[in-house]
């Protein structure tokens, strides 16, 4: 099949970027959407230009560092699919095909396809975990946890990391990446203690970076793993109940 | 050469003691004198972070490198099926002592029981540390923990949360990490790549690291060094291991002299997707798991063409069940991924490229229903119907060999620590517990062993008498020589401008691997690999181009120097396959096999561990041995029949 690729170049964070088009003759329909890329890049090599700079790894849709906006939908147009697992067969032959980097204030662009998504590490930072100093746990069947709790809590936990919520929303908001760790770690009977904290920190943590939730629901349609925006729902329940519940220390109520 | 040290350290006293006997007697650092100490933790999957927060909550300074642009991308996210451990929660007669045996035995009695049996200790602490973080393991109705059966094991002692336990246990160990670096007791270095270990005085002192955002090279200073930077499975261009998973930092450490053992070991996967096209970038692994419910066969005619659907039960051969009655679909991964090969090379294999085997699920899904198939392989399925376009609930998969683990690595000793004193090497990384085949569902459980529970015992015996030494300051000149020959490196690589890409090299040298050392190796066939890759190497250093400069994100420059170094690393691993000659585990020479074909040991020449030395460029690696003694199993035979 053929296809016209408009692939968005910019050579650093300060740079101007522009859209450069590429021809690709009779790539094969089996190949994955990255692949299409590794053979664009073979070429750009063998003509002594730079290739693109994509992030990538595990190509098995669960590292998350996969990242490309394709026509203006993160991942591109089959749902709950990572980029890395979408296949050519999936796309007309024949089509132009726009891919672009996530684009969000809280993801700058690094260079061409990458950006940094590290402010993601620090709201987990900020509370997206549950202490438990290694060696003091007690035995794992200690803890009864219900089969539909423990359930939940993996649909949530299935969440990727890849930050396309955020390059769907509209006002660049981190609600659902945000949300799926916390409901995770708050639907189980182990993250109960920290939970009032935990909610606290990880929201306050989010709204520095991104923008605000005003339920557009973009993020949950991007989702590659199809997380639900019901996890929105339980994080801004909480947080508005641990204000009331005045149970956050007095640091992070300031 | 200086004369090298090969004693595994292994301490005294029956088997079940030794681990609480070494834990009494190494020497202890005060809590108060731990931030005193900083120690380089270099990689952040399963290993690495487990390690970097362990230690920090103890109260070390650590220094965290990890080339990724989050921890939480680190490859371990990527495995499937589940964690070993010996809890025995179903009754069926599981212990640590079945545990350790099954393990040495799924090695084939090429690892060393003091580890092997440490590690069935602490699996079942692994359990509890991984609950208490809150990992979303399947549970039964009551509320406990459920179990599944994996390979080389007649118990079912897999902990699992859906296929996704490797990304489960990496998220709980990434946000243990999470917390401690917000504690600042560790520091986070994302996208920074370990280029070469620093040493001085015959100790590792530190690494130099590349910025790899603006290519700036920094230096690390550091009382201990810990590499956890996994496989080098990548070594054959395709694998199941993420793109970027490479063997420089531990190839680098080798050439600053740390020994590297058992590099022939490497473990090819039954259950893969088989390769579709040229084009193809890896190979991806279907979980070990799915040989619970599934039946593999193929066709008992060569040549059948019809559809499976088409083939009626009593023309088809369900090779592993009529081999192996006894552990049938579930015999040990070098096992099945032999017989598959034996039946595609045969003829009877299945698909466009007659490269695959099927892998059917029609008579679980008929006796279980397709819901709770769905339950329990739900996304691999998935993955398999992205990747071929085929629906494994209604079309039985195919699946075919690939390159996957690699047991080889780094010698340490029973602490874990290299020939390099202060060099520790934990998880995938070191060769130390899975002999010549790992156990599905046992990757995950070393990795995590090594970094909550072996390492933060071990490394204090090593700190502690260095209180009061400060860090070797990074203006020392080992760091700017070292940092030096580092750039002059990245230099070389960029100013080749060669015709061929990177790529180019990296899929020759997997060719000539996987032809010549892969699945089956022969004398005949590795010294052809031996002649092929030095030149191949040198076609590299006179052909490559590596587009871009040095001082921003170049992608291609990363790729270079990872696949320099595997270009020379490749002929280590193929001279070990060489020297060995009997067949173990996954390393399987055509010219020592039982009347049945079954890899043939020989334990009066080879029960130990090669490991080798850098010896120089040009140089032949010298070969050191540590002798494997077993007191408490008797080798034997394996025999899953």
């Amino acid at each position: 099949m053929n296809l016209t690729l408009r692939v968005w170049r910019q050579d650093g964070p300060d740079r101007p970027g522009r859209f450069e088009t590429y021809e690709m003759r009779d790539v094969s329909p089996d190949m994955s959407f990255l692949e299409l890329f590794d053979t664009l890049n073979e070429r750009l090599v063998a003509e002594g230009r730079e290739p693109v700079a994509f992030d990538h790894d595990c190509r098995e849709g669960i590292c998350g560092s996969c990242s490309m906006m394709i026509n203006g939908r993160p991942h591109g147009p089959e749902r709950g699919t990572a980029t890395c697992q979408l296949h050519l067969r999936k796309l007309p032959d024949g089509a132009t095909i726009t891919v672009e980097p996530w684009r969000a204030a809280g993801f700058p662009i690094v260079r061409d396809l990458v950006v940094d998504r590290s402010a993601f590490d620090r709201i987990v930072e900020a509370g997206g975990y549950i202490t438990a100093p290694t060696g003091s746990a007690p035995d794992a069947n200690e803890i009864l946890v219900p089969k539909e709790v423990a359930d939940a809590a993996m649909d949530a936990a299935a969440c990727i990391g890849c930050g396309a919520c955020v390059a769907a929303c509209p006002n660049g908001a981190a609600q659902l990446f945000t949300a799926a760790k916390y409901a995770h770690l708050s639907l189980l009977p182990q993250g109960q203690p920290e939970r009032w904290r935990r909610v606290v920190g990880m929201v306050r943590e989010m709204e520095r970076w991104f923008g605000s939730c005003t339920n557009h629901g973009e993020c949950e349609t991007a989702c590659p793993k199809e997380i639900s925006i019901d996890v929105i729902a339980m994080l801004n329940r909480d947080f508005v109940r641990a204000q009331l519940r005045n149970r956050a220390p007095a640091a992070q109520r300031a | 050469m200086g004369t090298i040290d090969l004693d595994p350290k292994v301490p005294p006293g029956p088997l079940q003691e030794k681990w609480d006997h070494h834990r009494f007697s190494v020497k202890l650092v005060n809590p108060a004198n731990r931030r005193r100490f900083t120690v380089i933790v270099v990689g952040s999957g399963l290993a690495g972070a487990s390690a970097a927060a362990t230690l920090g909550e103890l109260g070390y300074r650590v220094e965290l490198v990890t080339f990724h642009d989050s921890p939480r991308r680190a490859h371990s996210i990527a495995a499937q099926g589940g964690i070993n451990a010996a809890k025995n929660y179903r009754n069926d007669g599981d212990s640590i002592q079945r545990l350790f045996y099954d393990t040495i035995k799924g090695g084939d009695y090429r690892s060393r029981e003091a580890n092997v049996y440490r590690l069935a200790q602490v699996s079942v602490q692994i359990i509890d540390q991984c609950v208490a973080q809150g990992v979303p393991f399947a549970r039964e109705y009551g509320g406990l923990l459920d179990n599944r059966s994996f390979g080389g094991a007649q118990v079912s002692r897999t902990f699992y949360a859906r296929g996704q336990t490797g990304q489960q246990l990496l998220l709980g160990a990434y946000q243990a990490l999470a917390r401690q670096i917000a504690a600042g007791t560790v520091r986070l270095w994302n996208r920074t790549e370990m280029l070469d270990l620093v040493t001085h005085e015959g100790r590792a002192v530190g690494i130099i690291a590349r910025d790899l955002v603006t290519g700036e090279l920094r230096r690390f200073s550091g009382h201990a060094v810990v590499l956890a930077t996994g496989g080098y499975g990548n070594v054959f261009f395709l694998s199941t291991n993420a793109k970027a998973s490479n063997a420089t930092a531990i190839w680098r450490a080798h050439r600053r002299g740390a020994l590297f053992a058992n590099p022939c070991f490497t473990q090819i996967h039954p259950t893969c997707i088989p390769a579709s096209d040229e084009f193809q970038s890896k190979l991806t692994l279907m979980s070990e798991s799915l040989r619970n419910d599934g039946r593999i066969w193929v066709p008992a005619r060569v040549g059948d063409d019809r559809a499976p659907h088409e083939i009626p039960e009593d023309e088809r051969d369900y090779f592993l069940e009529r081999r192996y009655p006894a552990f049938g679909n579930l015999v040990p991964r070098d096992v099945a991924s032999r017989a598959a090969k034996r039946e595609v090379d045969a003829g009877r294999g299945v698909g466009p490229l007659r490269n695959g085997v099927y892998l059917d699920f029609s008579e679980a899904i008929a006796r279980l229903g397709r819901p709770l198939i769905e339950e329990r392989y739900g996304n691999l399925f998935q993955m398999y119907e992205r990747i071929t376009g085929e629906d494994p609930y209604v079309v039985p998969m195919r699946i075919y060999p690939a390159v996957h683990y690699t047991m080889g690595g780094l010698w340490v000793d029973y602490n874990l620590m290299s020939t390099v004193p202060g060099l520790y090497v934990l998880g995938e990384a070191n060769f130390s517990d899975h002999g010549a085949n790992r156990l599905g569902a046992s990757a995950l459980m070393q990795g995590l062993a090594d970094g909550y529970f072996v390492l933060p015992a071990t490394i204090s015996d090593w700190l502690a008498p260095l209180l009061g030494t400060p860090l070797v300051p990074t203006d020392d000149p080992v760091f700017a020589a070292t940092e030096a020959a580092t750039s002059e490196r990245i230099h070389r690589l960029l100013s080749v401008r060669g015709r061929r890409s990177v790529d180019h090299f990296h899929r020759e040298l997997g060719r000539i691997l996987w032809d010549h050392c892969g699945m089956e190796r022969s004398a005949e066939s590795l010294d052809k690999a031996i002649s092929d890759i030095p030149a191949l190497r040198e076609e590299f250093w006179t052909d490559v181009r590596v587009p871009g400069g040095e001082e921003h994100l170049n992608q291609s420059l990363e790729k270079a120097g990872r696949v320099a170094d595997f270009l020379e690393f490749a002929e280590l691993l193929v001279r070990d396959a060489r020297h060995r000659e009997e067949s173990c585990g996954g390393h399987f020479r055509v010219e020592y096999q039982t009347p049945d074909g079954e890899a043939l040991r020989n334990d009066a020449e080879f029960a130990y561990v090669a490991a080798w030395e850098w010896a120089g460029e040009g140089a032949e690696p010298v070969l050191h041995r540590e002798p494997l003694r077993f007191e408490a199993v008797q080798p034997t035979q394996r025999s899953y029949k």
